[in-house]
């Protein structure tokens, strides 16, 4: 195969030690007390918890991107969605524990409603709540791609739309009427199932599942793109056109790739809110999405492990950045994604196949000067 | 594989391709005008014409590139051409080869006859697709034929010019069409591929139907032998008949060979 294989075997075993490192972080939080020298603090344990969503979010983005070719400037909005529906069973669960002692959350006495609007239904049940958080992205994915790849929108007028797409939900969201807590949007949860959301134990817990879904999500992306399935998505990346004279509707794999995109991104978002302790409307803000696409494309596209090292690398910068110099992070930003576009565009996992292609050092020194010696 | 007819298309009238009275229309433009043309099963038929008379717009019109402005297609006594998509035409069995190569070039050559192999082309199907050992050697036979074995393995992309346009021919050949069209298969071809491929066509001749358009007078000679070379002109069939009887007719000779 002229192509790298997708998961070699060192990768395989790169991506077990990964695996088994991530699990032993949680052990470290709880097994030590604060001070030791093998101790994990909470707030690191909570940075990797909230990296691991990104970075299903940025995985679910190379199913589209990468393989399909379909860029999506919009995946942020499945993110909050999923979210949000589980924010609302986060919220049913703060019971009369919130500032008002009222039934119903804080936000809603605010606005001085009585009873919670129809959509609450439910929602105080942990269970119907998941199923919203697959179902809400999952259905407005199916429905929008229908339309937008019946009508054969491709591109840059489909990254447009799905842009305006979330600019739209972050206007609705951010609107008091519409019963999702306006600009504040969904915080101060107290509790999970009847756990202490706060308790290192329930957050061990959290992140575990987290890396849990994170690793399954993986794997199922990458059965898929190995499969002949796999192999026709990136045949409509390449030529969509030709694809259609060989007799596939191209419609149907677009749709099955961008709503298991879109359920994937949901349930990142999901996994996100308890951690982080708060979802708000700017969650749908289109610099969001944007970086979505930058995590993907500075751990280079089209190979599913890269978005997740480009989501930990990003934010791990970031999250420097905004400590050290608050003020420069958006153009560190963008001169990464305009460097990583000119230089590096197979992202950080393309810059490690090459230095493993080149030759050693000693042996490209030699040649040249050998070649000038004979002339 | 090799039986010309099969279920659901009815060639009971000897003829796989109708065309009549097709008109297409751009702008006012008649790339098409009033063109009428079939082919029989199992034929071999070439068109010949000038740029611009039309002969890829017309394959346009057979494979639901581009819906005629009026007239009707056919394909057999059933299929209405011109009321179907591009992919439920192909998989009714008419297969395309375009004038510039189009493979995955992204996709090893054995890839790309995979994804072009005839079978059921849904979703859920091609996610559990396994290759079954008869599907392999279908390959294999095919990666023989259009002479590329022990380059399975390579990207298409960096197949050699003339290699692509084989390769493209052997992705229509594993989609077992009942018509082929071919757009100009020797084009930018060397004179040793040109050759190759009137072989190819010659092997072909009589398990499928199929059409073929080219400049090139010395492949279309070898290839069309005593079948019938249709010349088209402004959008519109000139003349039709053997090959010697087309480069004696005077208005062919006018528009398109030259005195």
């Amino acid at each position: 195969m002229n192509r790298p294989a997708l998961f070699s075997k060192p990768a395989w075993l790169a991506l077990g030690a990964v695996t088994v490192a991530a699990l032993l972080l949680p052990l470290l939080n709880l097994a030590f007390p604060p001070g030791h020298a093998l101790h994990v603090s909470g707030y690191a344990l909570g940075l990797v918890g909230k990296f691991m969503c990104y970075a299903l979010a940025a995985l679910a983005l190379d199913l589209v991107w990468g393989y399909t070719g379909i860029l999506s400037l919009g995946h942020g909005l499945f993110f909050a969605l999923g979210g949000y529906a589980h924010g609302m069973y986060l919220m049913r669960a703060i019971g009369r524990d919130g500032v008002y002692q009222s039934a119903l959350p804080d936000f809603m006495v605010f606005l001085d409603w009585k009873t919670y609007p129809w959509y609450w239904a439910m929602t105080d049940s942990f269970w119907y709540c998941m199923a919203l958080v697959v179902l809400v992205p999952g259905v407005l994915a199916f429905v929008f791609g229908y339309f937008a790849f019946r009508s054969r929108i491709k591109g840059v007028y489909f990254s447009i739309i799905t842009q305006a797409l979330t600019y739209a939900f972050m206007l609705l969201f951010f609107r008091n009427d519409t019963g999702f807590g306006g600009n504040n949007g969904f915080t101060d949860f107290k509790r999970i199932l009847g756990f202490d959301i706060t308790a290192p134990g329930t957050r061990a817990v959290l992140y575990l599942v987290t890396l849990a879904l994170l690793v399954g999500a993986l794997l199922l992306c990458r059965w898929i793109v190995t499969s002949r399935l796999g192999r026709v998505l990136q045949a409509v990346r390449d030529s969509e056109a030709r694809l259609m004279f060989i007799g596939y509707n191209p419609l149907w794999f677009k749709l099955f790739v961008w709503t298991l995109s879109a359920v994937l991104c949901g349930i990142a978002g999901a996994l996100y809110v308890p951690q982080v302790g708060i979802i708000n409307p700017s969650e749908m803000s289109p610099a969001n999405s944007i970086e979505m696409v930058i995590w993907a494309a500075v751990g280079g596209r089209g190979t599913l492990v890269g978005p997740i090292i480009g989501a930990f690398t990003v934010n791990g910068l970031k999250s420097w950045f905004t400590a050290a110099f608050p003020d420069l992070w958006l153009f560190a930003l963008g001169l990464l994604f305009i460097l990583v576009t000119l230089f590096m565009q197979q992202g950080i996992l393309g810059l490690i196949g090459k230095m493993k292609r080149r030759p050693a050092p000693a042996d490209a020194a030699a040649t040249p000067a050998a070649s000038k010696e004979a002339a | 594989m090799n039986t010309v007819k099969r279920e659901g298309l009815d060639t009971a009238h000897g003829a796989i391709l109708y065309l009549n009275d097709i008109t297409v229309s751009f702008d006012g433009f008649k790339a098409i005008n009033k063109l009428n043309l079939d082919i029989s099963v199992g034929e071999l038929r070439c068109i010949i014409g000038p740029n611009g008379a039309g002969k890829t717009t017309m394959m346009d019109v057979i494979t639901g590139k581009t819906r005629p402005t009026s007239g009707t297609a056919f394909f057999g006594q059933t299929y209405d051409l011109a009321r179907m998509t591009e992919y439920d035409i192909a998989h009714a069995g008419i297969g395309r080869k375009f004038q510039r190569p189009t493979v995955f070039e992204q996709h090893t050559v054995f890839e790309n006859l995979e994804l072009a192999m005839k079978m059921d082309k849904r979703v859920r199907p091609t996610l559990f697709a396994r290759l079954s050992a008869e599907q392999e050697d279908r390959i294999a036979q095919t990666v023989r034929l259009i002479r590329l074995h022990g380059q399975e393995q390579r990207l298409a992309g960096l197949l050699s010019h003339g290699q692509k346009q084989w390769l493209e021919i052997g992705m229509l050949l594993m989609q077992e069409p009942q018509l082929i069209l071919l757009d100009e298969p020797v084009a930018g071809m060397s004179d040793a591929e040109t050759a190759r491929t009137a072989e190819l066509l010659n092997e072909l001749r009589g398990k499928h139907s199929i059409m073929v358009v080219e400049h090139d007078m010395g492949f279309v000679t070898e290839i069309a032998q005593q079948g019938k070379v249709t010349v088209l002109h402004e959008g519109a069939v000139l003349a039709e008949g053997r090959m010697d009887q087309v480069q004696a007719d005077e208005r062919v000779i006018d528009v398109y060979l030259g005195r």
